[in-house]
């Protein structure tokens, strides 16, 4: 097993080294002055030659990414001149909301969907079942804003119950923490709940096919274990696969639903940096999402083999 | 026709043509210059009557079916215009999305030399997550039509490539692209004639889901400020500026909101019926 974990770290080189090229080439393939569209609009010319002789311009292109990519691998970021500080530190300082918004997320996307799709299966083709998917396709079809104000209009403005917006730290108490946090993550989560519930769905009714479903029901097991232990248990691994896959979908969702909570967390460092056209940041954030997606990834990868004991390595 | 007997093909479609009609018949059905305003007609309620100057300096009265902005601006006439933009948006990037998906795709499933590499690349690419990739080029480009639509697009190219590639794999197996190589055909011909034909029926449909995320994806862009310049009215724009005034004023953001989400669900409605008649293959997969 340990020769699997080993030989995936490595494969995630190759798809790591792509996503540093592009995000490097990003900036030198434009028309323009690197340096100059690295300073962003407001620098001036003493600013600008700094940079110039930071990034190496001189050199020829490779020696470029060279010294770009030594930097980033020690986790040199660069500087962000619109916010006057080291990058790294920049997404350091905004990880925390960003991190907790989508950990409760999934968590509520996990506990609401994988239940619904097992009811759907399990009663394929009933009125439940086609509500279900009639829900699924509603969810993928409605913007993550478009819901997040409806929410605030109906939970925040006329019921009153929580507040529209804003961003409690969990050290300031656990209460005001998850009362501003509840609302985005449950925006957030219905995309991923439609998600997950439509495969959990499908991944159980084909185990519910199965003849251990048969075996399971004859030997006089009660329907909840042979749903759960054998039925679901089965459908396990499809189910953390678009759980994975799912992380993009989330990382765009964070941009959106942090702007509309103004929530400070890196979604909201993102469209801040665009809009300042500060490309260290932009840079940055990009590399830090995609390394965090492929991460997520390879953990499920892993994961199988504890999720699928049938799943030797 | 078996596709049209589809219920979903029905009513996705049905609901596309009439919003492509209202967009093409802006013009005739009550509305204004998107662009004009007035000082006097301000946050209108919805509903509520007020007045216009056009750009000839004449006042004109105006029934505001729903309300207006912060500008003076008319809400229904916005949101009837920007109805085009979505579309053209839209059917743009999954066109430009289908046309180098189908080019890479093509290449990296018939010609085996270049698979390795170019599928490395889509890899990278589909590490990266959509939105990123789309606000970071609109950044460095500034935003304009054309550079929003190619943004949009490119994200969504790996998705097209990946298709493109599994169906090539397996078509050039058949015996009659095995006669054709066998007769001296031309690589290209082969490509363009003999397999590209026969990935029409998924092609279709991943190119209805790829204009639903590209829809949605021009509207989180304007959202967000980063799109299209405010003053094109786009359905993300409209609601762009409504959101600072969200709490005393809700419908600038409801209607633009609603008419995105039904028409993003249509397209995914249509989407889903043309999966289930055309390509039952991928039906049994999801």
């Amino acid at each position: 097993m340990y020769r699997f974990i080993f030989k995936r770290l490595l494969s995630t080189i190759p798809v790591l080294l792509v996503v540093a090229v592009l995000v490097f080439s990003l900036l030198r393939l434009t028309p323009g002055d690197p340096a100059a569209i690295m300073a962003g609009d407001a620098a001036n010319a003493e600013q600008i030659e700094r940079i110039r002789a930071g990034l190496g311009l001189d050199k020829p292109i490779v020696a470029q990414f060279g010294i770009w990519l030594g930097r980033v691998v020690r986790g040199d970021l660069g500087e962000s001149f619109y916010f006057r500080i080291g990058v790294a530190e920049l997404i350091r300082q905004r990880l925390e909301p960003s991190f907790a918004l989508a950990t409760l997320t999934i968590l509520i996307a996990v506990l609401v969907s994988v239940p619904l799709g097992v009811l759907a299966a399990w009663r394929f083709g009933g009125w439940f079942d086609r509500a279900l998917m009639g829900f699924s396709v509603m969810g993928f079809s409605v913007p993550v804003f478009v819901l997040a104000y409806l929410l605030i209009w109906l939970v925040s403005l006329k019921l009153g119950w929580l507040p529209v917006q804003g961003y409690r730290r969990i050290a300031d108490g656990f209460m005001p923490f998850i009362q501003h946090l509840i609302l985005p993550a449950i925006t957030l989560s219905v995309i991923y709940v439609a998600l997950i519930a439509r495969v959990t769905r499908a991944s159980v009714l084909e185990a519910l096919g199965e003849d251990y479903i048969r075996t399971a029901r004859a030997k006089g097991l009660s329907e909840m274990r042979v749903l759960v232990r054998h039925a679901l248990a089965n459908a396990a691994v499809p189910i953390a696969t678009v759980i994975g896959i799912g992380i993009a979908i989330l990382i765009g969702g964070v941009v959106v639903t942090e702007s509309v909570y103004a929530i400070p967390g890196l979604g909201r460092l993102t469209v801040d940096a665009v809009l300042a056209r500060d490309f260290p940041t932009i840079q940055g954030v990009i590399l830090f999402f995609s390394f965090v997606y492929v991460l997520v990834n390879l953990l499920i990868d892993v994961s199988y083999v504890f999720l699928d004991p049938r799943i030797r390595y | 026709m078996k596709v049209l007997a589809n219920w979903s093909v029905r009513i996705g479609g049905a609901a596309l043509v009439l919003l492509v009609l209202v967009a093409l018949a802006a013009p005739w059905l009550g509305t204004v210059d998107p662009t004009l305003f007035d000082a006097a007609s301000r946050d209108l309620r919805p509903g509520e009557a007020g007045e216009v100057t056009t750009l000839e300096g004449e006042t004109i009265r105006h029934f505001f079916l729903m309300g207006s902005d912060s500008f003076g601006r008319d809400i229904y006439s916005r949101v009837l215009y920007g109805a085009r933009v979505s579309l053209v948006v839209g059917i743009s990037a999954a066109l430009v999305a289908l046309v180098f998906g189908v080019l890479l795709g093509l290449a990296a499933g018939y010609l085996r030399a270049l698979d390795g590499p170019l599928m490395r690349v889509m890899d990278g690419v589909m590490a990266i997550p959509a939105i990123l990739i789309a606000i970071a080029l609109v950044a460095l480009w500034r935003a304009s039509l054309p550079t929003v639509i190619l943004a949009i697009a490119i994200p969504e190219i790996p998705r097209v490539t990946r298709l493109v590639r599994a169906l090539a794999l397996s078509i050039r197996e058949e015996p009659y692209v095995e006669a054709a190589v066998a007769l001296g055909t031309p690589p290209a011909r082969i490509m363009f004639a003999h397999i590209l034909p026969n990935c029409v029926a998924p092609l279709l449909v991943q190119a209805t889901y790829t204009c639903a995320f590209a829809i949605l994806l021009e509207a989180i862009l304007s959202f967000l400020g980063v799109g299209l310049p405010p003053d094109i009215p786009t359905w993300g724009n409209i609601m762009a500026e409504g959101r600072v005034q969200f709490v005393a004023y809700p419908h600038n953001v409801f209607f633009p909101g609603v008419f995105l989400a039904v028409t993003v669900l249509a397209v995914n409605i249509l989407g889903d019926g043309l999966r289930d008649t055309l390509d039952p293959k991928m039906a049994k997969r999801v």
